[in-house]
Formats: C-alpha cells, sequence, structure tokens
C-alpha cells in the first residue's frame, strides 16, 4: 500500500480508521496536556508515570487472568497514579531534587514490571502471550471500543482544562501567588497530574511504556516555538499531537506496517526538530539570521563612524582621504567599503574615498539613533 | 468635615489599629528553626521595612504569615481575624526570581492574575477586571508595554508588573519580598512612588530590604530579625547602631551616611 491508498482507504477501511482515530485524539489530547508538564518543568514525569504503569498491568492480568484491554488499562491506571504521587512526596518530603525523584520511580516501577512480566511468561497460561505489547506499543489491535474511550477521555480532558484554564495558568506559572489568593494549589495539581497520568494510560496500547513520553513532550515542546501565549501553545501542542498521529499511521501502513507507535514518535520529533530551527521568533535559524545582519550593520556603521571622525579634522568634510588609513580601523574590509559607497554615504575615486553630505549626515545621527533605540 | 471630627481622626491615629498581629511563630525547614518564637505587632498604616542578614529568615516570615510555608507553631491575626478569614484584605509582591519569566503569557495577563482572588473559581475576568488591571499598569508606568511577552521585559519592568499585579487586588497589607533588588533608578522611583501612595491611602505596606541606608528615607517603621526578633518600631527611635549591631552581629555604624 502507498500513502495515496492508505489516504483513499482511511475513511471506509474499519482497522485503518480506528487505527487513525485513534493515533489522533491520542495525539491531541498528550499534545494539550504535555504543554502543562513542559512548562512545569516537569518533562520527565510522563516517562516516569508511563514506566510506573508497567507493573499494574502485569497485576491486574495476574489477578484476573484475562486479557481484556480495559481492565489491564485500569491496573496501568493505579499503579501510575501511586507512581505520580509517590514522586509528589518524595519531593515534598524529603529534600530529594524532582529528577532523582523521576528517575527512582521510573526504574523501581519499570523493573518491578518487567520481573512481573518475565514470570508471567513463564507460566502455562495461553493467555499470556502479547502483554509485551504494551511495552512498544501495537496500534494496529486497536478497536472501535478503544477509540470511543479515547473520545471520552479526550472529551473530559477538553472539558476540565475549559473549566479550570484560569486556575491552571495561574499554578503554572505562580504556585505560591496561587496559594496567597486562596486557592487550593494542592487540588489542582492533583487534577493536572491526574490527567496527565490518564493521557498516558490510555496511549499506552498505542505507543507503549518506553515511548510515551514523547508523544508528551514532543509536540508541546514545537508549540512552544511558534507561540508566546499559553492558550495558543496548548491548541498548537493539539494539532501537531494529532498531525504526528495520523501522518504516523500514515507512513506506517503505508510503509510494510512498520511499527506505529515509534513512527509516530519520529513524526513528532521532525516537528521538533522543524520548530527549533524554523520558527521566525525563537528558532535557531532566525536567530542566527538576525544576529549577523546585527553584526553587519553594526560593523558598517563603526567604519562609518570611524571616516567619520577622520573627515571631521577637515574643514571641507567631504575632502577625500586615502583608503590605506582606513587600515588603522580594525573592522575594516572592502566590502564595507563597497557598501557604504551602494548606500551613498561614501564616494570612491581610485584609492580615495570621500563622506557624501548624506554620509556625513547619517554618521553624525548614527549615535543618537543609538541611544534612542536603547531605551525604547 | 467639621472641625470636630478632623480632630477626632488624628486622635484615632495615634492609638493605630493593629493590622498585622503574629504570636509565638516558629518555623524550621529541618531541624534547625529558621524562625524562633516571633512576636509581631504591625499597626496600620505604616511602611514597615524587615531587615536582617541572610538567612535570617525574613522572606520565610512574610511567607508564614501568608500561609504558602505552614508553621511549626504560632498563630497569624489580620485585623483581629485568622488570616484565612481576611485574605481579601492582602497582597502579596513575591520575589522576582520565584517564576520563570519565560512563561508564555503577556504583562497584561500577569497582572490580570491579580483579580483571581475576587473571581474565585472558574470565572473568567471579564472587561472590568481587564480594565482595573489596565489601571495598575499604567500606575507602575508600565502601560505602553501591556502586550510585550513577559520575558522581553527588563529586570526593573518584571519587578513593576509584580508590584502592579498586587495593585490590582485593592488589598489593605501589602507583603513585598525584596521588590528593590537589582532593580534600575526608574524603577525604584516608581516603587518608592507606590508606597508613598499606598501610605497615604492608609494602607500598611511590609517590605523585605536590603539596602540599610536607605531604610530611615523609604520606611517609618522597622522590624530587625535574625531568627529570632531583635526589635521591632518606628524607625526614628530604633533604628540606631545598637540594633543593627544586635541584628547583624558585627559593629554597624549607620551614622556613616549622615
Amino acid at each position: 500500500m502507498n500513502l495515496q491508498d492508505y489516504f483513499s482507504l482511511v475513511f471506509s477501511d474499519y482497522t485503518l480508521r480506528n487505527i487513525t482515530l485513534g493515533t489522533a485524539i491520542l495525539g491531541a489530547v498528550c499534545g494539550m496536556l504535555g504543554s502543562f508538564a513542559v512548562l512545569r518543568k516537569q518533562s520527565l514525569l510522563g516517562d516516569a508515570i508511563s514506566h510506573a504503569a508497567l507493573p499494574g498491568i502485569a497485576v491486574a492480568f495476574l489477578v484476573t487472568g484475562a486479557k481484556d484491554s480495559n481492565i489491564l488499562l485500569l491496573g496501568a491506571l493505579v499503579s501510575g497514579l501511586i507512581g505520580a504521587f509517590w514522586i509528589r512526596a518524595i519531593v515534598t518530603k524529603t529534600h530529594l531534587k524532582s529528577d532523582t525523584a523521576l528517575g527512582l520511580i521510573l526504574s523501581l516501577f519499570f523493573g518491578f514490571g518487567m520481573l512481573l512480566l518475565t514470570f508471567i511468561q513463564k507460566q502455562p497460561n495461553a493467555n499470556q502471550a502479547g502483554l509485551d505489547k504494551y511495552l512498544f506499543g501495537q496500534a494496529a489491535t486497536l478497536i472501535e471500543a478503544d477509540v470511543w474511550l479515547m473520545v471520552i477521555v479526550a472529551t473530559a480532558c477538553l472539558s476540565i482544562l475549559l473549566i479550570f484554564w484560569k486556575e491552571f495558568k495561574l499554578l503554572l506559572f505562580d504556585v505560591n501567588y496561587a496559594k496567597t489568593l486562596g486557592f487550593n494549589t494542592k487540588f489542582i495539581d492533583s487534577l493536572m497530574t491526574s490527567f496527565i497520568v490518564v493521557a498516558i494510560v490510555i496511549g499506552l496500547q498505542t505507543v507503549g511504556v518506553v515511548l510515551m513520553s514523547a508523544m508528551l513532550l514532543a509536540p508541546a515542546a514545537a508549540a512552544r516555538q511558534w507561540t508566546n501565549s499559553l492558550a495558543k501553545m496548548v491548541c498548537l501542542a493539539a494539532v501537531f499531537g494529532a498531525f504526528s498521529g495520523v501522518l504516523g499511521t500514515a507512513v506506517s501502513a503505508s510503509q510494510n506496517n512498520l511499527s506505529t507507535g515509534p513512527v509516530i514518535v519520529i513524526i513528532a520529533g521532525v516537528f521538533v526538530l522543524f520548530s527549533f530551527i524554523f520558527s521566525p521568533k525563537r528558532g535557531l535559524l532566525f536567530k542566527r539570521l538576525r544576529f549577523i545582519k546585527n553584526r553587519r550593520d553594526l560593523e558598517l556603521h563603526k567604519t562609518l563612524a570611524f571616516m567619520h571622525g577622520i573627515a571631521e579634522t577637515h574643514s571641507n568634510t567631504s575632502h577625500p582621504h586615502t583608503v590605506k588609513i582606513l587600515n588603522n580601523f580594525q573592522g575594516y574590509t572592502k566590502k564595507t567599503l563597497k557598501k557604504l559607497a551602494d548606500k551613498d554615504y561614501v564616494s570612491l575615486q581610485g584609492n580615495m574615498w570621500s563622506l557624501t553630505d548624506k554620509g556625513f549626515e547619517a554618521a553624525s545621527n548614527l549615535y543618537n539613533q543609538l541611544t534612542k533605540s536603547n531605551n525604547e | 468635615m467639621t472641625e470636630n471630627h478632623h480632630h477626632q481622626i488624628k486622635q484615632s491615629s495615634s492609638t493605630k489599629r493593629i493590622a498585622v498581629k503574629v504570636d509565638d511563630l516558629t518555623v524550621a525547614y529541618n531541624y534547625k528553626p529558621v524562625l524562633w518564637d516571633i512576636d509581631l505587632e504591625i499597626p496600620e498604616g505604616v511602611l514597615m521595612a524587615i531587615v536582617g542578614p541572610n538567612g535570617a529568615g525574613k522572606s520565610t516570615l512574610i511567607k508564614s504569615i501568608l500561609g504558602i510555608l505552614k508553621p511549626l507553631a504560632g498563630s497569624i491575626r489580620i485585623y483581629n481575624k485568622p488570616y484565612s478569614k481576611q485574605r481579601a484584605l492582602v497582597a502579596y509582591v513575591p520575589q522576582k526570581g520565584s517564576v520563570d519569566w519565560d512563561f508564555p503569557t503577556t504583562a497584561l495577563d500577569v497582572v490580570t492574575m491579580g483579580t483571581y482572588g475576587s473571581l474565585g473559581w472558574i470565572k473568567r475576568p471579564r472587561q472590568r477586571h481587564k480594565k482595573a488591571a489596565l489601571e495598575a499598569l499604567e500606575k507602575v508606568g508600565m502601560l505602553p508595554f501591556k502586550n510585550r511577552q513577559i520575558s522581553q521585559l527588563s529586570g526593573g519592568q518584571q519587578q513593576r508588573i509584580f508590584l502592579a499585579r498586587a495593585l490590582v487586588q485593592n488589598a489593605s497589607i501589602y507583603f513585598m519580598d525584596e521588590p528593590f533588588q537589582g532593580v534600575d533608578a526608574t524603577t525604584e522611583i516608581a516603587i518608592i512612588n507606590i508606597l508613598k501612595e499606598l501610605r497615604k491611602a492608609n494602607k500598611t505596606v511590609i517590605v523585605v530590604h536590603h539596602d540599610l541606608q536607605t531604610v530611615p528615607e523609604y520606611f517609618d517603621w522597622v522590624t530587625f530579625l535574625n531568627v529570632k526578633k531583635i526589635a521591632t518600631g518606628p524607625v526614628k527611635d530604633i533604628f540606631n547602631d545598637d540594633n543593627l549591631t544586635k541584628t547583624y552581629g558585627i559593629n554597624y555604624k549607620v551614622s556613616v551616611q549622615e
């Protein structure tokens, strides 16, 4: 199947439609909530929570003996929440830094989860095969019921976001101030963390424990580059997430069924890379270009000022001087001289230069302009 | 207003109401107390500086009064009622460094946060809240920067944004944590003008302050703090070498500035 086939089949084919819808919704939800995680400087929280969900899946299977994905995800939810709130307890009750707490919970829970998984695999239960899909995810197993679950979670998440928008923003920016205004910051914080856990859990089946945090972080990190408004950032992150989902599914379906989760994550990564380089305000490319342009302007101005200093010594300011004299000035290059001539600031005659009236005036105004632009 | 009335007001100002009353406040992060058994009465309408060396617990005192930190012991009363019932009367200007200024938001948006307390849960700011925020921006001379992304502001401008956010709360008591730290002359003057205006309106202002030289000039009340309360009272009575030496532990000569 090529990309064209995919787009013609996506509306009619049951499996393809489920996978596409599922990954798109998942991407949007993760993008929205990921924005909060990124702005709280808790980028690793998602990673810790998704790894912490693994033992929950294993325990749920051991207890019920069934492979109903809803029950397994419930187990993931419980152990993910335990992990998340443990991290918070460690940070608030001890003097460990949050990255230490995150790393600790991540590896402890994941280790325990792997231990249980290997234990399950050694059991004579025929049902046990396929639990490892939660490690790297398997989008192909999405069924309509899963998509509905995602729709419900997405709706709940969006409603909470709209209802508590003001409170979320306040908490993200200045938690202590929020406290003095009388807001129950613990409640807002728990609400936010719980929704991040829920988003991660519904993504486990598709993207898996190991890659889940990228779904959370990549769209948000990309979106941050394009806007300075929280609302726009959250929306944009949702759009990036959804597009990563759809494009990832399209690529994976059209290229010999490459594993969907990793492809989605890589596409989200491409969004990040593109944003880091090409965003007009914060992107590396335009920053660099602005830097070079500023430097060139400065060089030009410095040369002009130097020439102005020489021209001033003469009663006739457009009296010609030799080019050699400019070698005394460190920043001088032939290129700058030519540029100044192009701007009609300087007239060149053989080895001699002289300031034009326009050039002299521009040079005298240079300093004033500099102080003015600094005050603005 | 009659002559008699005037007289009454004058008289009552000499027996001022107590705006903030702190009793037996003790705070500890680990084992070592940061604040030990603080008793403090701050009369209404004063501009009070809290001075003391680094680690003396100045910020901790403010944060404990505001309920940001949980004290080991002690009680806080605002106009003779528990703080939790009097939040609307209190505004807070945190240290500038306590937040991430790269947060995606504008100056106006930050100042509007000052209205969130009176709005309560869920309700969104409306036109009149925006208007109040714009007025506060005007007061601190930041109106031209209202739509500026906050990371694009200078340190002094950011401080003025925080000040404006507190002004929007229209409180009776203002707590400010080092508002003068690292600001330029423009901002310092802007802050002082605001302080004077607040005093004129009989508001109480409590400021964690580092620059001892400017204490007599800016403030009329002072508290010396070094884990314990050393002294509190009118600047003209207690701002002297003796108290400075007790607080800072070195032979401090305040008379240098005269």
